[in-house]
This record gives C-alpha cells, structure tokens and sequence, in this order.
C-alpha cells in the first residue's frame, strides 16, 4: 500500500493557507477547520466555480454523469456481507437515477440524477484486503474521475480508504466499518461513516448484558486481530468490568480469515468464563460460532455477539443463535416503526428476493445522504458538500431522525438491540432476531475528541 | 496461555490438522511425482469434494454416502480433467501447466460460486460424531477424534494401492525414473489418468470428510494448498510417506505456534520449510534422484 502522510500531522499550515483562502473568497470556510464550528449557511454553486481544482473536481462533474467507485468483498470472509453492500449501494443509485420516493423522503431536492447529473459507477473486488481496495479506488479515481468513493466491511479497509480519500480529496463514503478508529483516531476531513461501532455498541449492548446475566462475571472473548476487533473488544470489556464487576479471563486473538479455531476455542472452553463474547465477523464468525458448539464452549457458556453479521443465524445453522445478544445497525422488522425502513425492505425484497440485511440499509443510506449534501450544497465542490455534511442538518431515515457529528463525522443513530429467536416463534424463514430495543445514539457516544479525531483540512 | 493441559489439546489439534494435510498432499505428490505437474487446482479439488459431498447429503442425509459421493465425484472429475485438459500440458514448459492449473481452479471456485452462492454451507456431523468425548484429562469434539481414524484409514488404502498392487509400482517407479518407465513400454498415459483421478480424490475425500469441521466456503481450497505445498516440500517431492510425516509436522507446528501467538503460525510453518530446504533439498524422504 502507498503510504499517505497523516492529515493529522499537518493541520496548521494548510488550515492557514486555507484561512486566507477563505477570507480572500469572502465565505466562511474557516468554519471548516478543526475548531469544529459551524455555520448554518450554505454556498451559493457560484462559489465554487472561482475554486482551483481540488481533487476530481471538477472534472469528475462536467459531464452529464458523475462516478462512484464502489470497492466491496466479493471474495474473502466477509464476501457474503459484501455482496449486500453492493446491492445496497446498487438499489440507491437506481433510486437516485430515477427519483424514487424513498430517495425523495430522505434527500428532499433531488429530482432525477444527483445536481440532474446521471449516477454511474464501478465495481471491484477487494476480499476485505486494504491494499486491494486503495489500488481499486485509485484507479476509479485517475480513470473514472469518480466523485465519491466508497469501501469498508473491514475497519482496516476504511482506515485505509480514509486515509486515501483525504490524500486524493476525494469524498468517501465508508461501507460497514466498526472500528472506533474509523471516525476516532484515524478520522478524516473526507470521510463519513453511517453505521454504529464499537464504542456505541458497547454502550448499548452491555446495560442489557448486565440486566441478563448479572454482575460480577467472568467473560471470554474471541477477537480478530485488527482494528476493529482491538476497538470493539476495548470498549466492550471497559464497559462491563467497570459498570458490571466483570472479569476479562482470556481474550483470544485471532487472525482474520482464520480457516480454523479449534486453538482459540480450546483456551476459551478451559477458561472457566460464563459468558463468551465472540467479536468475530464474517464467515470468523460463522465458523467459530459452529466450532464452538463443537467444543462444547455454547454449551457452558453464554454466547454474546457484540457486533451483528449479517446473515449470521441463517449460515450458523441450528438455531444456535437463540437468545443470543447482539447489537445492530437495522433488522428488517423496524419496518414496523419506521415508514422509511419499510419501502426500503419493500423495494429492496421486490428487486433481490430476500429481506435486506443491515449492511445494505447501511450503504443505501450513505448514498442517499450523499446525494441529499450534494443537492444542499448545490455543488460537487467537496469542501462545499463536506460544509453541508457538517451543518448538523437532521435527516430522515429507515432509523428515524439522525445528523453527522459535525467533529468527528460519525452519524448520530440509534443502535438497535437483538436477540435470536426461537425456531418456533419465527414467523417467516427470515424472522431470526426480535428487536429488543431501539437506543438513541447521542447518549452511547464518546465525546468527539475521546478517540483522537482531528479531522484535517478540506481543501 | 501455556499450560501442558492446553499443549496436549493444541497437539491434539494439530494431529487433526496433520492428518487432513497429509492425505491431501499425499494427492498433490503422487501427482507432481508421476506426471510432472505442479497441480495449482489441487486446493480447488479439496473444495469440489466439500460441496459435492454437501449435494448427497443434502439428498440422501447419510454421512457415509456424502463421503463416498464426495470422493467418487472428485476423482472422476480429476479424470475427465486429466484426458481434456492437462494430458495437452505434459509437453509444455512447467509455466504453462502451472497457469493452465491455476485458471482450472479459478474456473471452479467461481463455478462453485455461482451454484451455490457464496453463503457457507454447513454439513453437521454424523449422529455418532456430535458432543464432545471425556478422555480423562480434557474433553475433546468426537468427530474432530473420529477425523484422525478416517484420515489413516484412507492413508491405509492409498498405501495398499501404492505399495502392493502393479499400479502402485509403476507409480513408484514412475516417480524414480520416469524416462525408465517409460521405455520400458508401460502405457503412462494411462496410469497418468488414473493417478490424477487417485490424487484429486485424496483432495475431494479429505474436503468431504472436513466438512463437518468447517463450514464450506467457495474458496476454501486456497489457504489449503498453501500449506499442502508446505507439507510437499518438507516431506520430499513425490514421496508419499514424506508427505504423511510433512503433514504430521506441519499440524503440529501451525497448532503449537497458534497457542503462543497464532499471528506467527505461518511464519514458523515457512521456517521450517527453509530449513529443510537448506539442510536436506530434496525433503525429508525424496527420491535421491530428486537433488
């Protein structure tokens, strides 16, 4: 992988020149620095159109179309989760090309296209590999010209993409990531997560792990062994030993892609722990999850998934995963609280034959998002659209109301607590998980600058 | 975490391990060993014998029927590969059988991909295999045990094939000098055939029989042949007991490393590689002729 100096190295200079920039243009741009504040008015696409070349703008935007280069697991552990993503991704460019209500209700200017400009987009194969995904993006970007990227699945791809979109100004997009790196430490100016990460699901789901089994517990965890596991099972067992009494007695640290973990397995059986947190993901996760049925581990001890697989129950078979906790990012039952959440799973049922899972809701909504900041803006400028993301402006959505953090760029949204359901309660083959509670993001949020966020300079 | 309680299970692990390795490269050494061809789609073939064996299951939900399916479809899909594909490639420079192979398993993981999506399938293990057994210091999964007895049943037959029937010999000899085979008037197209057909289904019976180990995953076989390779070059190219004790060892040091930190796993399994490689080139038992 090319290496990308860290934004958050060189703020000062840039911001400086970026500040008699702004000054010199007459706008309030300087808002955009890493002070964080914002002000509530937006561009005129005038504006924009005095600006140097920043990026692929403009460029990428002349044409009757623009370009998002789409980058997702289509190999790998997570190729199952991917391939979701890219449906997701899929559907809200249709919806967005053709003006579809759904769109409509959450990006309210848009009519057809995005600026009345046609979305086209590529699509590559990164199998969850943060090389491939920065090669495949940089190409979408020297070829394609495209406008927005988008990636994850792996933390350790979005970090990676993250640090590319800020290098090439380009806006990104981040698919599935739950790394609290992602919008923490290694945050940047250009990129935008939707979806809820470790941090917010341990605070989520540890109140109901503490209702369920109590206090003072000895736990196991399985963790692979990258960002997004180190972060998820940081916050997880902080939360727990400090709030509960609990005790961390082995935390196993796989390699992602492990082919087996009978190893792993084997210490969390003679650990001795009542509750067994697998932070696995992917096909890690179905097949530790199998294998530790086989080990005799689910039978002694208490599983908890703190960061929900998509298709999890369905490819772990056997109904393993009754009254098993997870928190979510969306199950497709929300469609009874939420109007959006139900033409989402509607329209998304009628095209792919099956109910969307939660990392396609995921990257429908950050497309839509996308596409509502760029008709707010009135440009693809991106320091104009990023000025947009920022405003704190409330969105609809399959959730309800949520807004980016304007510090740290990480949606505000709820985080929804699951529980496997038993095969004789299921009303349907794809009615796996009973919504336990639907928790509002802002209170299970670490303060902005907790995790190290500093943004860096937009232009 | 090391205890000696721990270090018995790990080793228990890797028995398991070794034993799958060594009946799959036993399937890609006879093969390198007759033929002369590097076979990249051997992992592939690992693979096929999973999901072959997933389909009669699912059709008729008998294990050993699953097994015996996987492993007959495998090798007849080796033979048919063998007689289209391969017996074009013998008088080719090895780049061109080692790209003609690695496309062989693209085609099928993409094949196997585009029947059965890319959702992982899982085959439970037999009635008789599920739970764990008490064996007096640790418990262990029964069928993870009833693995290592399979696996050395099959190494018995193959070794009954290779080592007391006329085939096995011209095999044998084949792997010694098979110039000297080959004038000696012996058809080997013919014992190629069926070679590549014994080998893939060594792979495809080893794929079936893991099955209820993992679950099933289009590319399965990649990881696999990696360290097939490993355990080939350790044993001795085209030796089958090398390839048996390669696989013993290569289990054991992927096992014992994961205990201590499984991140170097791989690192010491390509350790030890090179130290054979330095220290005896032709493998633990390869033919001299090999040097």
């Amino acid at each position: 992988m090319k290496t990308t100096k860290s934004s958050a190295g060189e703020p000062l200079a840039s911001r400086r020149n970026f500040l008699r920039q702004a000054a010199v243009a007459g706008a309030g741009v300087g808002a955009l620095s890493s002070a964080g504040l914002t002000s509530g008015s937006f561009f005129p696409s005038a504006w924009a159109k005095d600006e140097p070349p920043l990026g692929t703008w403009p460029a990428g935007s002349q044409g009757n179309s623009v370009f998002i280069g789409i980058s997702v697991p289509r190999t790998g552990p997570y190729a199952v989760q991917g391939e979701d993503e890219l449906k997701g991704y899929e559907l809200a460019i249709e919806h967005i090309n053709s003006g579809h209500p759904l769109i409509k209700a959450i990006s309210p200017k848009t009519t057809k296209g995005v600026l009345g400009k046609e979305v086209k987009f590529g699509v590559a194969d990164d199998g969850a590999k943060p090389n491939n995904a920065v090669q495949n993006i940089s190409r979408f970007i020297s070829e394609n010209k495209a406008v927005l990227m988008t990636g994850g699945t792996s933390s350790a791809v979005a970090v990676a993409l993250n640090k590319l979109a800020q290098r090439e100004k380009v806006l990104y997009a981040v698919g599935i990531s739950g790394s609290n790196d992602t919008t923490g430490k290694d945050c940047v100016r250009y990129g935008f997560r939707e979806c809820f990460y470790g941090e917010t699901a341990a605070n989520g789901l540890g109140p109901v792990l503490l209702k369920t089994f109590g206090k003072g517990k000895k736990a196991a965890y399985l963790t692979p062994d990258y960002t997004y596991g180190h972060t998820v099972q940081k916050s997880m067992s902080e939360y727990l030993n400090k709030n509960g009494g609990w005790t961390t007695v082995t935390n196993q640290v796989s390699p992602l892609g492990a082919p087996d973990f009978s190893s792993f397995l084997l210490n969390i059986a003679n650990s001795g722990a009542d509750v067994f947190l697998n932070i696995n993901w992917g096909r890690d996760a179905v097949l530790s999850i199998q294998q530790a049925k086989q080990f005799g581990v689910l039978a002694k001890q208490k599983l908890v998934v703190p960061y929900q697989v998509p298709f999890l129950a369905p490819e772990v078979g056997g109904n393993l995963m009754e009254g098993v906790y997870a928190a979510t990012d969306f199950w497709w039952t929300l469609q009874d609280k939420f109007p959006l959440a139900k033409m989402f799973v509607e329209a998304f049922e009628k095209k792919y034959g099956y109910k969307p899972e939660w990392g396609a809701n995921a990257c429908y909504l950050q497309f839509a998002f996308w596409a509502n900041f760029v008709e707010t803006a009135g440009t693809f400028y991106p320091p104009a659209v990023i000025k947009a993301y920022e405003s704190g402006q409330k969105l609809q959505s399959t959730v309800g109301e949520v807004y980016f953090r304007p510090e740290d760029h990480q949606l505000v949204r709820p985080v929804i607590i699951v529980r496997g359901k038993k095969a004789a309660d299921m009303k349907g083959k794809e009615d796996f998980w009973d919504v336990v509670d639907v928790l509002p993001g802002e209170p299970l949020m670490q303060k902005p600058d907790a995790f190290g966020c500093n943004l860096g300079p937009s232009t | 975490m090391f205890t000696w309680g721990n270090l018995v299970s790990q080793m228990f692990n890797g028995l398991v391990l070794g034993a799958l390795l060594a009946l799959i490269s036993s399937g890609l050494t006879i093969i390198y060993g007759t033929l002369g061809v590097l076979n990249l789609a051997h992992g592939a073939m690992f693979m096929v014998g999973g999901y072959a064996g997933y389909l009669v299951f699912e059709g008729t939900g008998s294990f050993p029927l699953a097994i015996l399916g996987g492993a007959l479809f495998v090798m007849i899909l080796g033979v048919a590969i063998e007689r289209l594909i391969i017996r074009h490639f013998y008088d080719r420079p090895p780049e061109d059988q080692m790209l003609v192979t690695f496309g062989l398993a693209i085609c099928l993981v993409e094949l196997v991909r585009f029947l059965f999506g890319s959702l992982s399938k899982s085959v439970p293990p037999p009635a008789w295999g599920q739970g764990v057994t008490q064996l007096g210091f640790m418990l262990y999964p029964t069928y993870r045990l009833a693995v290592v007895g399979i696996v050395a049943l099959a190494l018995g037959a193959l070794y009954v094939v290779l080592y007391r029937t006329r085939l096995g010999m011209i095999v044998r000899a084949g792997i010694e000098d098979a110039v000297m085979v080959d004038s000696l008037g012996i058809n080997v197209f013919r014992i190629f055939m069926v070679v590549f057909g014994i080998g893939a289904m060594a792979a495809g019976f080893a794929g079936i029989v893991n099955a209820p180990v993992v679950s099933l995953s289009p590319d399965m076989g990649e990881a696999i042949l990696v360290q097939t390779f490993v355990v080939v070059v350790i044993g001795g190219v085209g030796s089958f007991p090398g390839a048996i004790l390669g696989g013993l060892i290569a289990g054991q040091i992927l096992s014992i490393t994961s205990m201590i930190n499984p991140g170097y796993s791989y690192v010491m399994l390509f350790a030890a590689m090179t130290l054979v490689l330095l220290v005896r080139p032709r493998g633990l038992f390869g033919p001299r002729s090999r040097d």
